[in-house]
């Protein structure tokens, strides 16, 4: 990575966390602490599983809807207030720019997800009072989710290049949506007959572009 | 050598939703500014200064044509180290200092680590920001951003200054710092493009100008030229309670402020009005002749003309 992405990332990264960006974490915090304690109270022997569906779920969502609302941001704003104007008059090409973003949210993604990671681990510990050796099935978890997070944010800074903030939250998520629930799309072709059939089978192959 | 060589850049945009035709922001033109020269750019709003800045900074593309700055194509990265641009009412990351805000800058324009924020402490204090320099920009004035504004565009030392309208919205102690700092940077053998439709700080401290409307170059002139023109009248001044009408007859327009009289007449009755003058017993103070001012020049190149639609000089 050269320097001039080095640069643009890291004020893209100190951009965020500067507009409180990860001030979503206490909204985490008090979602999975409030889970903790009512799994503890309401389930019997499922709490380890409880609990990591939910926090897993949660940390996937949080992370989507950061990558979304920051990603279609991170060009038009740059472009509406004008501030690219004094970085592409400078030698940075347009790709250095584009890309130093894309890892200026990627890394705030990655910050934020550390975080969020360190929480679902604590809820584990206080629900189940020690770790088992499939709680490392959690770090894999995670490692997948933060690719997804990458495939997203790329989405919205590709829509946002040329799209207006709205549509390109509109296409980003309707893309996400897609390759969220490809498995679903894909099982509903095959089982549906009549006209709801032929309309979803063209789909499967989409289903197969799509997966995230 | 040139600095900057415009050669026919051309600008449209298409317009319309179903019937798109193209809407010319700029038409063909040919403009040199050799090194070391204050170039004005001078207009009314929509003239298309700004168009042919963001041109030349590479921030939209011509139609056609294209430009050199110090020999190299202006779509070279290499040269963009060599330039510096302060946008029309810039606007920077607030979230930043002064301070970070520059050294971004310095990064971006690959000033070296070493001596970088040697150089941003240098370039605050040369714009006054020193005791500001740790505040984010987001509580700066606007008067402060455009100095924020002009630091960044002289951070790396560029050969090269465009500035978009520098004194725009600035109060009169800024404007005068403005021009300073400009000043300097022609001492310092800089060439500098910049725009304005402030025609004063053009006269005083352009070597040439440019007069652009509706898209088109309307004329080019050196200042001292054009300032020095002729226009066969004289002005006097001089103490008297009232004009006399001697010199009314000799076809003077005359204003009285005070116990002073400014009158202007043809300079053919120059001796005459003098006559008049010591006749009555009148102390004169001044006499000279009524030199054309750049507003009359930009003025005359405003007016509607049989256009050609691309001119250069």
């Amino acid at each position: 990575m050269n320097s001039r992405i080095g640069s643009i990332a890291f004020n893209t990264f100190r951009e965020a966390v500067r507009d409180r960006v990860l001030y979503n974490l206490i909204a985490f915090a008090l979602l999975l602490s409030g889970a903790a304690i009512l799994v503890g109270e309401v389930s019997i022997d499922i709490e380890r599983l409880v609990v990591v569906n939910l926090g897993l779920t949660a940390v996937s969502l949080f992370g989507v809807v950061i990558a979304i609302f920051i990603g279609i941001g991170l060009v038009s704003k740059e472009i509406d207030k004008r501030t690219l104007y004094t970085v592409l008059s400078r030698p940075v090409r347009r790709w250095e720019f584009v890309v130093g973003k894309f890892f200026g949210l990627t890394g705030t993604l990655v910050v934020n997800t550390f975080f969020m990671a360190v929480g679902v681990l604590l809820a584990l510990l206080y629900v189940a009072h020690r770790f088992e050796t499939m709680d490392a099935w959690v770090l894999v978890a995670l490692y997948f989710i933060v690719l997804q997070f990458l495939i997203v944010c790329a989405l919205a800074l590709f829509f946002s290049s040329f799209s207006t903030p709205l549509m390109s939250a509109v296409f980003t998520f309707a893309l996400f949506v897609i390759g969220s629930l490809s498995d679903d799309l894909r099982g509903f072709a095959k089982i549906t007959q009549g006209m709801a059939g032929a309309l979803a089978r063209p789909s499967l192959i989409w289903c197969q572009i799509f997966q995230l | 050598m040139a600095a900057i060589e415009i050669l026919d850049l051309e600008k449209s945009y298409p317009v319309g939703f179903w019937h798109k035709r193209p809407k010319v922001a700029l038409y063909p033109l040919r403009l040199t500014i050799e090194e070391g020269e204050v170039f004005g750019f001078l207009g009314p709003n929509g003239a298309g200064k700004t168009t042919t800045l963001k041109l030349l900074m590479g921030l939209v593309f011509p139609t056609a044509g294209t430009a050199r700055i110090l020999g190299v194509a202006m779509d070279d990265p290499q040269v963009k180290s060599q330039i510096g641009f302060l946008p029309e009412q810039p606007y920077f990351y607030d979230h930043l200092t002064a301070r970070e805000l520059l050294d971004y800058y310095g990064q971006l324009s690959g000033v070296p680590a070493k001596g970088r924020s040697a150089r941003v402490e240098q370039m605050l204090e040369r714009v006054g920001l020193t005791a500001s320099a740790g505040v984010q920009l987001r509580k700066f004035s606007k008067g402060m951003l455009q100095r924020v504004g002009l630091a960044q565009a002289i951070l790396h030392d560029p050969k090269v200054v465009f500035l978009d309208e520098p004194m725009s919205g600035l109060d009169p102690m800024g404007r005068r710092e403005v021009r300073d700092l400009i000043q300097q940077l022609r001492n310092e053998g800089k060439t500098v493009f910049f725009s304005t439709h402030i025609l004063s700080d053009a006269e005083a401290l352009c070597d040439r100008v440019g007069v652009i409307h509706q898209g088109e170059l309307r004329g080019v002139g050196a200042v001292a030229e054009l300032t020095s023109e002729m226009q066969g009248k004289v002005e006097m001044v001089f103490f008297a309670p009232r004009v006399p009408a001697a010199l009314t007859s000799l076809g003077a327009e005359a204003r009285i402020s005070g116990d002073m009289v400014n009158a202007v007449l043809p300079e053919e009755q120059q001796d005459a009005a003098l006559d008049v003058l010591r006749k009555e017993h009148i102390k004169l103070i001044s006499l000279m002749p009524v030199r054309r001012s750049l507003e009359e020049y930009y003025i005359q190149k405003l007016r509607p003309t049989e256009s050609k639609k691309g001119a250069g000089v």
